[in-house]
């Protein structure tokens, strides 16, 4: 895993779960790797593993049975899915906003190039 | 585990190496001993290993005085030197030979470690290159399973898939019980490891801080130039990067070149902004 330089690592790897858990290669109620595995699998100290675990169990992302490991939630989806949504709201789209602004984007521009995206993509499943 | 209390050393007819240095090892840690050449870091190394004696001060390790006498608890540390020689044997005769001295040693773990590292133990150490003859010695310093393990600039010499491998294998062995100095200046090889910073600066002790503290007390990023928040350290290059304290801000992640220069260049203002942080949160 490459490390972004101003993100802590800790929430790198939580994001790493998302994603997991987001495009389904982690399913809920199913087991996920030990925070040993982690740790080895992205090359980080244990510790920083720990952490993300603890925030990931603190937002009920995930759950732990007492010596059979870590789980993700019985809504463990629904709730990634409404935290990234958050944070796209809160985070991403007034990135975009500011930029639209700095290069003078109309909101008709970013329209007309999303639904020409979406023809696209039609387009390519076809 | 490591108690080091105002230790002194020079070496004969040379100046002060080390001055006053106190710092304390704690298993469960990786800790990072970084400074400049010459600044004493494999004196120290060397001195935690038992290989020097300090001049003055006091050392104990696991509880004990460490003195001349205290060889029971060589078998409890194992130190990967920077520069080192091995006898021209094959390397499963160096197992043989040197394993019996460790009583935690696992030979299953040190064969599985030298295939991971594509040695085999039939070839001879003396036909191996250097970053080779370096793997061996980390494979059985991981195998010794030892409480204390050091590691002086254990990255130099290996190759670009084997710093990765390193790095695994290093997340995968550090537990509660056990504690791993590394020495070095190969910061971007080793970050993502190390949980507690060591400095050293003019033979003194110029950093001892847990990254923990490092990221609740201080934040590393680039600022705008309209803000009107005090920089505690800055560097002129591209995007200029800064170090302010970070009070209320995001947590961000530790940026230690950063930091080892904020160090070395504002070292006051560096330990006052930790301080005050720490003494706000204490309240």
């Amino acid at each position: 895993m490459d490390f972004d330089n101003s993100k802590p690592i800790y929430l790198q790897i939580v994001d790493f779960f998302y994603e997991n858990i987001l495009s389904k290669r982690w399913p809920e109620e199913e087991r996920i790797p030990s925070v040993r595995e982690i740790a080895v699998m992205v090359e980080v100290n244990p510790n920083t593993a720990i952490r993300a675990f603890n925030h990931l169990q603190e937002l009920g992302v995930i759950y732990n049975k007492r010596g059979i490991g870590y789980f993700v939630s019985e809504n463990g989806y629904n709730t990634v899915l409404s935290i990234k949504k958050t944070e796209f709201k809160e985070e991403i789209l007034p990135d975009i906003f500011k930029k639209m602004g700095l290069l003078e984007i109309k909101f008709e521009e970013v329209k007309d190039a999303f639904n020409q995206y979406l023809n696209n993509k039609d387009n390519e499943e076809k | 585990m490591i108690h080091f209390k105002n230790i002194r050393f020079y070496y004969p007819k040379g100046k002060t190496i080390l001055d006053d240095i106190s710092l304390d090892f704690v298993p469960g840690n990786i800790y990072g001993v970084f400074g400049k050449n010459g600044e004493g870091k494999s004196t120290l190394m060397k001195i935690v290993a038992g290989l020097l004696f300090p001049k003055s001060g006091k050392y104990h390790v696991m509880g004990e005085a460490m003195s001349r006498n205290t060889v029971k608890y060589l078998q409890h540390m194992f130190i990967v030197p920077e520069d080192f020689e091995l006898p021209g044997i094959k390397i499963s005769s160096y197992e043989h030979i040197n394993s019996p001295f460790y009583p935690e040693f696992s030979r299953e773990q040190f064969y599985e470690l030298l295939k991971e590292f594509k040695l085999s133990p039939d070839e001879k150490i003396s036909t191996l290159s250097f970053g080779q003859k370096k793997k061996v010695l980390i494979a059985f310093g991981v195998a010794t399973n030892t409480k204390l393990l050091l590691m002086d600039e254990p990255t130099n010499g290996l190759d670009i898939p084997s710093k990765s491998q390193f790095r695994k294998i290093m997340a995968s062995v550090v537990d509660q019980g056990k504690c791993v100095v590394i020495s070095t200046h190969q910061i971007r090889d080793l970050h993502s490891l190390i949980n507690h910073i060591v400095i050293l600066d003019q033979s003194k002790v110029a950093f001892d801080q847990p990254l923990s503290t490092i990221s609740e007390c201080l934040w590393f990023g680039k600022t705008r130039r309209d803000s009107n928040e005090s920089i505690i350290y800055s560097e002129a290059s591209f995007g200029g990067k800064t170090i302010l304290s970070r009070q209320d801000k995001d947590e961000t992640e530790v940026d230690l070149e950063l930091l080892f220069n904020a160090v070395l260049n504002e070292p006051v203002r560096i330990s006052n902004a930790i301080k005050n942080t720490h003494h706000d949160s204490a309240v």
